[in-house]
């Protein structure tokens, strides 16, 4: 049948999908200056060409649940059925914003133990689950170390450290906040090199963010004497927590000397990703930095649950209201599953797999740096670099092989990476079917590299024009007549 | 053993082997050991059962009232099949469509809801869509900042007090000046504005309807932006353009709002949609993801994420967004919601939510508890003066299950005793008089 | 890569060439080679100023986002208009598509630019 259409392809003048009461109330209107003179080009379709349209487009996704995603740095693992049974309970779906306390002591409820779990399990004091993504945690984050400084009065530090091989949102995020980032260059095996730190470090730092463990997956040895540095020359420690899964119940932020720091609860703790969102983005500081945190701040006061809007020292607003609650529930229900024994094993199993896979592979795909990973782990390419066949290409091939592909090309530091990250929730199993594959396709790209070249085959569309899309950009519908 | 961790310890012993060591411990060798933690002081695991139970006592913990209220959050009609299509595991557990050809649903659903969204606003493009109507009202101020290389805005006090609180958070550590233009009678006040335009303002910042429910009219506004080169922002609810002129057709530069309206649940103010759509001329300084439409090699159409180089993919410390994902689900969510309802059902379900608002308005107005406060043009939401106790009959409906009045004093006391309601297809003639009823009694 | 002998070059990978006092600013060969495809091109205005060393456009390719600088100041007398629906022109021929012209201010800048040769070893 081919159900390639649009939706607007498969609308009919006159069809309906929707029921309404019929109407109790006399029809009234606005002044014709208010109103508009066209009707907005909406589809008209049946509920039915409504399921089969959008169950077609599903078919030409692929979820966590089809098959094995060790898409790097972003932590797909298993996103548990009764998490989301659970959000959809009519007693947190249902509840206006500005129900008066006594009717939401129960979601405040879980808002508070939500933070002082992730308090807990990070070692940093207090929490605010008002951000709404890992980058507006970020944000908020540097925000947080600008409003600490200039409440000492000290505005003179005006710069953020952000090492060459961070996420790119980091140096994205200093320049929103009013900071110019200062990079420090990584040593071979992507740790913060110290002594280039130590000639960037002065009185116009304000901080500085890293991942720990860093990008390429390795431990920052040098953790402790990084915090030392920068706390004595005045600055804050900001964790971007991308790579929170391997380290939970191991080893905490807080305890590294971190100061400020965010999580992303879609991926260290099974919210869904959502094709790109919502996810959640809490924030986190120590005692001497809670008083910074954004607002409405939810606390409990005796034995009730409360929100104030009005905290003196607050970095201000920066969400409409309280972030994103059905996420967090989510979160809350999944640390409440793992309770403390099981989540220092999400830590243990993300990290064997991860060296497991590392281990299997490289005799065919090249290691750049030697030794213990932690949850996930780069590579430079095939080691065999005659035959042409880039990172891409291997990616593309795995589409054949229904595996979805690492992260490729990041980070910067080599140039054919190939990110590496299998999450605790996978089997051996599953692990080593795709060990196999990837030495098949090592084994291709020897014997046909054309092959490899051209793939994918087996997918719905094959390798896109993207220059054409941005040289002529076509974003909607209307476009295409 | 967990349910969520399959190894068995033959599995542990193989791998371990493999990658030759004694234990996973060793694997963690390289974690200084003055850093180990012991012991998380958190519960212990629950099974499903108790999960279960546990969750259902703390839902139960909260009640759900019938809202009267809106203020952000509009209780209107989910269709039922929204749920069972966005579960769906391809869309809920998919990550960002990085991977072209196997992420063609999500892109080609994010295309359908650039498309309805530009219909709605009339606007030449959208993003995928934004955190929230707040956040995405900052991000325009950044956006106009951009454009116009400017540094000053300014935003009408007629604007939501939580969006114009987020805006003021944003532009302050970004150095950007907010000033507020004065209210007058329930609307932006156009003389004040005229004082306070100048060509260092890089835009004004509207809402329609306002914080008051009022529809604004913005003849004129555009013409006057123009000399001064400032760009004219408004947030606008996506639902009332069913009906109402849309920001095209007044001269918005950018149109951005909460998508909420379009049938996303409340819960308790998240996750909701942003959206933000502007016109081609601005493209390219636009924040956020946008699919495009391009070929395969072989001809076929497929859509792609595009134009991905501009801002903080690549530019990092040149950005003018650190936005990196989207709230795609809920944008999934959205498109469902307008495509089951389509050209007629959401005028039909807007229409009713006007007609009933407009019958309570004037049934409250024959309470001694009530006065007007403007006589203006509203739609779903308007405000009322109250001349009784406030809590009184908000305590009184609450009893008998009913939010509302939202008492706007809760934002600023400037706003005295004015309240709001809101009223939605929801809400059925019968739960209106009973309102009526009660507060009468009192 | 092409690096033809009679310009002038920034180590950002700009070239200049000057003729009777005007000067033609466009990007190198090994520029558009390591952008890939470009796909857009944020022009400056005619009358505008550019000022050496400072950004004066933003060329976009499908991986890649970057600034072009000014090898010298003065005013914009022309630009490439051609470049502004066909910006892969600058893929086709770096040095053929110059981007804008510019009525040269100080001829004096040029001596600190870089000889082809000189560009040739800051690109290894």
């Amino acid at each position: 049948m081919g159900y390639d259409k649009l939706i607007f392809d498969i609308s009919q003048e006159g069809r309906k999908g929707y029921t309404l009461p019929h109407s109790e109330f006399s029809r009234k209107s606005l002044d014709d200056v208010y109103l508009r003179d066209d009707c907005p080009g909406l589809p008209e379709v049946s509920e039915l060409d409504v399921v089969r349209h959008f169950t077609n487009v599903s078919f030409k996704n692929f979820g966590i649940e089809k098959g094995f995603y060790p898409l790097g740095s972003c932590t797909m693992k298993y996103n548990p059925k009764i998490n989301q049974d659970i959000a959809n309970m009519p007693g947190f779906s249902q509840i206006h914003p500005y129900q008066p306390l006594d009717t939401v002591q129960g979601i405040l409820k879980i808002y508070d133990e939500t933070q002082r779990m992730l308090s807990e399990i990070s070692g940093l004091h207090t929490y605010s689950l008002n951000p709404y993504a890992g980058a507006h945690g970020e944000l908020v984050g540097l925000m947080i170390i600008k409003a600490y400084h200039e409440s000492r009065n000290d505005f003179n530090r005006t710069k953020i450290i952000v090492p060459d091989a961070a996420h790119g949102t980091n140096p994205a995020s200093a320049t929103v906040c009013g900071f110019q980032s200062v990079e420090v260059k990584s040593n071979r095996d992507g740790s913060v090199s110290v002594e280039d730190l130590k000639s960037v470090l002065g009185d116009d730092i304000a901080g500085i963010m890293l991942t720990n463990p860093n990008t390429l997956g390795m431990f920052e040895k040098d953790i402790l004497e990084i915090a030392k540095l920068v706390h004595e020359a005045g600055g804050l420690l900001y964790y971007d927590g991308a790579n929170l899964n391997p380290i939970l119940g191991k080893v905490r932020p807080g305890d590294m000397g971190f100061d400020i720091m965010h999580i992303n609860l879609h991926k260290t703790f099974s919210t869904p990703h959502g094709g790109g969102g919502p996810g959640s983005g809490p924030v986190g500081v120590t005692k001497a930095l809670a008083p910074f945190l954004p607002q409405p701040v939810i606390r409990k006061v005796n034995d009730t649950y409360t929100i104030d809007d009005h905290v003196i020292d607050s970095l201000g607003q920066i969400s409409h209201f309280y972030g994103n609650i059905g996420v967090a529930i989510k979160a809350y229900a999944y640390i409440l599953s793992n309770g403390k024994e099981h989540l220092p094993e999400i830590a243990a199993f993300s990290v064997l797999n991860a060296n497991y896979i590392k281990e299997s592979l490289k005799d065919l795909y090249l290691l750049p740096v030697e030794g213990v990973c932690k949850h996930e782990f780069v590579f430079d390419g095939l080691k065999d670099k005659s035959t042409g066949v880039t990172t891409l290409d291997v990616a593309k091939r795995l589409l054949d092989y229904d595996v979805h592909p690492p992260t490729i090309y990041f980070p910067l530091l080599y140039k054919e990476s190939l990110m590496i990250e299998p999450v605790e929730t996978e089997s051996k199993q599953t692990i080593d079917q795709f060990i196999a594959i990837m030495r098949t396709i090592a084994q291709e790209a020897k014997d046909t590299p054309e092959l490899v070249k051209n793939a994918p085959y087996n997918t719905v569309v094959k390798r896109l024009d993207e220059a054409l899309a941005a040289r002529k950009p076509i974003v909607k519908y209307k476009d295409l007549e | 053993m967990f349910k969520y961790m399959p190894h068995t310890h033959a599995d542990i012993d193989a791998m371990l082997k493999t990658i030759g060591v004694d234990s996973i411990e060793a694997l963690f060798s390289d974690v200084p050991k003055s850093l180990t933690h012991h012991d998380l002081d958190i519960p212990s695991s629950l099974s499903e059962l108790e999960l279960l139970s546990h969750m259902e006592e703390l839902s139960s913990m909260n009640t759900p009232l019938k809202a009267f209220i809106g203020a952000g959050a509009y209780d209107h009609y989910t269709p039922t099949v929204i749920r069972h299509l966005i579960e769906r595991q391809e869309f809920l557990t998919a990550y960002t469509p990085y991977q072209p050809e196997i992420s063609q649903g999500t892109l080609q659903y994010i295309f359908e809801f650039q498309s309805m969204m530009t219909q709605l606003t009339g606007m030449d493009v959208s993003n995928a869509s934004m955190y929230d109507g707040a956040t995405a009202t900052a991000e325009a101020m950044f956006m106009a900042c951009a454009v116009r290389r400017k540094n000053h805005v300014l935003i009408s006090e007629t604007v939501n007090p939580n969006v114009v609180e987020v805006v003021k958070t944003y532009a302050k550590y970004k150095g950007i000046t907010v000033t507020m233009v004065a209210e007058k009678d329930g609307e932006t006040d156009y003389k004040d504005m005229e004082s306070k335009l100048s060509n260092d303002v890089a835009s004004l910042i509207v809402q329609n309807p306002n914080v008051y429910g009022i529809v604004e009219n913005y003849t004129g506004v555009k013409t006057r932006l123009n000399e001064t080169k400032t760009m004219f922002v408004i947030n606008q609810d996506p639902s009332t353009l069913s009906h109402l002129k849309t920001p095209a057709s007044w001269g918005a530069d950018i149109a951005v709002g909460d998508a909420q309206t379009l049938g996303v649940p409340l819960s308790y103010g998240g996750p909701y949609i942003g959206y933000m759509t502007t016109m081609n001329a601005f493209i390219r300084k636009m924040p956020g993801r946008i699919c495009g439409v391009t070929k395969d090699s072989e001809g076929k159409r497929a859509f792609v994420l595009t134009l991905q180089a501009r801002e903080q993919h690549i530019r990092r410390e040149k950005a003018n967004s650190n936005i990196c994902s989207n709230q795609s689900l809920l944008a999934l969510f959205v498109t469902i919601y307008l495509s089951i309802m389509g050209k007629k059902g959401l005028y039909e379900a807007q229409q009713q939510s006007f007609d009933a608002a407009h019958y309570m308005y004037e049934e409250l107005l024959k309470l001694s508890h009530f006065e007007k406060a403007f006589d203006k043009p509203f739609f779903k939401e308007f405000t009322l003066t109250a001349k009784t106790d406030i809590h009184i009959l908000q305590n009184a409906l609450k009893a008998k299950g009913y939010l509302g009045p939202l008492a706007l004093n809760r934002f600023d006391q400037k706003y005295d005793q004015r309240v709001t309601f809101a009223v939605t297809e929801k809400r059925t003639k019968k739960e209106i008089d009973e309102v009526i009823q009660i507060l009468g009694a009192l | 890569m092409k690096v033809p002998k009679d310009l002038y070059y920034l180590e950002t990978h700009e070239w200049v060439k000057v003729e009777d006092g005007f000067a033609y600013i466009g990007i190198t060969d090994h520029a558009q080679h390591s952008l890939g495809e470009i796909v857009f091109i944020e022009l400056p205005e005619e009358n505008d100023t550019v000022t050496k060393g400072t950004e004066f456009a933003a060329i976009e390719s499908v991986k890649a986002a970057s600034d072009i600088n000014a090898p010298v100041s003065g005013v914009i007398v022309m630009v490439n208009e051609d470049l502004e629906d066909s910006p892969e022109l600058l893929n086709e021929d770096p040095y053929e598509n110059w981007i804008i012209k510019v009525e040269l201010e100080d001829e004096s800048e040029l001596s600190s630019l870089l000889s082809a040769d000189e560009y040739i070893d800051a690109c290894e």
